[in-house]
């Protein structure tokens, strides 16, 4: 794009709000110290300066309640954006996400649409402990109702909040602390990525690494260890979980006849899970091999660094278990 | 005692407990014949708790209502054939008869639907009045709920913002006695439910929920106070279920003078007699009046009856906005 400029993944989404606050009025954030403070994560710096106490909305520590009233303002006409401070604390504003926010347009025949996104921080690696580094968005991709976008580079973080926004339904967005200051090309214009579109990260021919979030850049960098010993691995990245770009998926591995999955949520009952019994369904005539899956260990995730850095695999360990996975089935 | 309205509307708020109560014993009788499957729960009883708040509000006004929200669609003008195809699952409802009793939604009137999680509305009617604060509307909105939501922690957690917020928020507790099968005097500490808003500086009243005159004069200061900009409020109304938490319940936890006590309180009785006294009415009047609610009721039956039931298209439709 001729516009880019090199941003970090934190700078790409406030730019998104920014224009999205910029472009329609009906739009609002709510949350815990997203006002005045600017965000526990500086995600939401500036933007209460400029759009003041009645747009950038600072609630108490009460999110049940204020997710709750969230769904009604966006029954009601607002666009609100309602921040959850750490992805593991959504199981607080479950039954209002689930019962409610989920089924509302469905329940009403549309007459009521759900027009919001909620924006929450996830992943492993900053020594937060068992309940500050979950990725729970294999429960909410349970719920018929909600879409779920998990955004791995600056570029897509972009023009993915930007689809979130302008979407009329409930869409949870789920960004890893881990790339917030990941650094990356992102147009300054308008930027829209739509939502249930994967992308192809890297072409390869002997290999589909299917990855999410953070897990991309582990796959890229698994890529370039695979291509040093003669393994051409596509890095394919849903970006989004519900919708999902089945075709796309399918598509790649019925070139290279091999998938691995990687997600940085819980393994089991998983995101991966979901994935490779998706490509086995279509694609099984196509496959050499079983296809592999990585994820969280299951485990609570500890806090101790020597722990806390075997939950999920590096581009080491995934490297070994495609290159592995290749032997098997060449 | 409340001076009676005027005659017009007095007729108004008595014609629409009736057609509650003509509503409410049509679908006992259909869930009794199987016409209607699941569960429902029925509001004979508590009528004017329903009638005297709808009375004070436009439809551009919200309410979020609950699993006992048949009373509350209708008071809010819900059309009176939609809402019983909606009840016996019927296309022609409002949410195709996919939502049933416990999702009955009503954009129209402003209605944000019946619930089918205790406490769940609760945080939806404040959401309503934060959008018509932002938008600079006069408009309030209004949560129904049972004493069986007192305790639960998202009416504390509303109540907060909403009078942090000043929000146009109106709580109104229909306080029956009893939490699905439970006494709630059994289960609820704190005394007299009117704490729970006094305690966050909510105006707090206890209301006459037989009296639906008594109802919407409360009503009646609760949306002032939201549509001036005053901030929300909070209503007890003691009333009664004179049926048990859903149909078929054989209500043995329920003692029986109690029960005798309260039939006596009946609101559609005791308007009816105060309109008879002050001569507003005759008694062929009022015979007359419950005929055409009785027959208005029969004919949306007989609609939902001869309704189609969803198309298997149906099932997928609005997934997604």
């Amino acid at each position: 794009m001729p516009d880019d400029r090199t941003i970090t993944y934190r700078a790409a989404v406030l730019e998104a709000l920014f224009n999205e606050m910029r472009r329609d009025p009906n739009v609002i954030l709510i949350g815990e110290d997203v006002g005045a403070a600017g965000g526990v994560f500086k995600q939401t710096e500036g933007l209460y300066m400029e759009f003041g106490a009645e747009r950038v909305i600072d609630t108490p520590i009460s999110e049940a309640g204020a997710f709750g009233m969230t769904v009604g303002a966006a029954m009601t006409g607002q666009r609100p954006v309602f921040e959850v401070m750490f992805g593991d604390f959504i199981t607080l504003v479950m039954d209002q996400l689930v019962n409610q926010a989920a089924k509302v347009n469905y329940m009403s025949a549309g007459q009521f649409s759900v027009p919001l996104v909620l924006r929450t921080a996830v992943g492993i690696g900053a020594n937060l402990g068992p309940q500050h580094s979950q990725s729970l968005h294999a429960w909410i991709a349970h719920i018929p109702g909600l879409k779920v976008v998990l955004p791995a580079t600056p570029a897509d973080a972009k023009g993915l909040m930007t689809a979130a926004i302008r979407d009329d339904n409930p869409v949870i967005f789920l960004e890893d602390r881990m790339l917030y200051n990941m650094r990356g090309k992102v147009p300054l214009s308008e930027h829209f990525v739509s939502i249930g579109s994967a992308e192809v990260k890297r072409p390869g021919d002997d290999v589909s690494i299917i990855a999410t979030s953070r897990m991309v850049r582990v796959a890229l960098a698994a890529a370039e260890l695979l291509a040093d010993n003669n393994i051409s691995a596509e890095v394919i990245d849903p970006r989004s979980l519900v919708p999902l770009d089945v075709d796309t998926l399918v598509a790649s591995v019925k070139k290279t006849s091999r998938a691995v999955v990687v997600d940085g949520g819980y393994k089991q009952y998983g995101v991966t899970g979901e994935i490779a019994a998706t490509i086995a369904e279509a694609a099984f005539d196509w496959l050499d091999a079983p296809v592999i899956r990585h994820g969280a260990a299951n485990v609570p995730i500890p806090f101790s660094k020597s722990l806390e850095s075997l939950v999920l695999p590096d581009a080491q360990k995934l490297a070994a278990s495609v290159a592995e996975l290749l032997r098997g089935s060449r | 005692m409340q001076a009676l309205p005027a005659k017009e509307e007095a007729i108004a708020l008595l014609r629409t407990m009736q057609l509650i109560r003509a509503f409410e014993e049509q679908v006992r009788t259909l869930f009794a014949s199987g016409l209607i499957p699941g569960l429902v729960h029925l509001c004979a009883g508590q009528e004017a708790v329903a009638v005297g708040i709808c009375s004070q509000l436009r439809s551009s006004d919200k309410i979020a209502s609950n699993h006992r929200g048949h009373g509350h669609c209708l008071a809010k003008g819900a059309d009176v054939r939609r809402l019983m195809a909606e009840i016996m699952g019927r296309r022609p409802g409002y949410g195709l008869g996919r939502g049933g009793s416990l999702h009955v939604f009503d954009a129209a009137n402003g209605n944000l639907g019946t619930n089918g999680i205790v406490g769940g509305g609760i945080p939806l009617a404040a959401g309503a009045a934060l959008s018509a604060k932002r938008n600079g509307r006069s408009d309030a909105a209004v949560c129904f709920f049972g004493d069986g939501a007192l305790n639960q922690g998202l009416l504390f957690e509303t109540m907060n913002m909403a009078a942090i917020w000043k929000l146009p928020v109106i709580f109104v507790c229909e306080h029956n006695g009893y939490g699905e099968f439970t006494a709630s005097d059994d289960v609820t500490a704190g005394g007299d439910a009117t704490a729970r808003g006094t305690v966050f500086d909510i105006p707090s009243d206890k209301v006459d929920g037989m009296d639906v005159l008594a109802v919407r004069e409360a009503a009646r200061r609760a949306a002032a106070r939201a549509r001036n900009g005053e901030g929300p409020s909070f209503l007890v109304c003691a009333t009664y279920r004179f049926g048990g938490h859903h149909v078929g319940d054989k209500q043995g936890y329920k003692i029986a003078a109690e029960a005798m006590a309260w039939r006596r309180k009946d609101p559609i009785e005791r308007l009816s007699h105060q309109l008879l006294d002050a001569k507003v009415v005759t008694s062929e009047m009022l015979a007359k009046l419950v005929q055409t609610v009785e027959a208005e009721v029969r004919d949306a039956v007989e609609f939902a009856r001869a309704a189609p039931v969803p198309d298997p298209h149906d099932l997928e439709l609005h997934l997604h906005a």
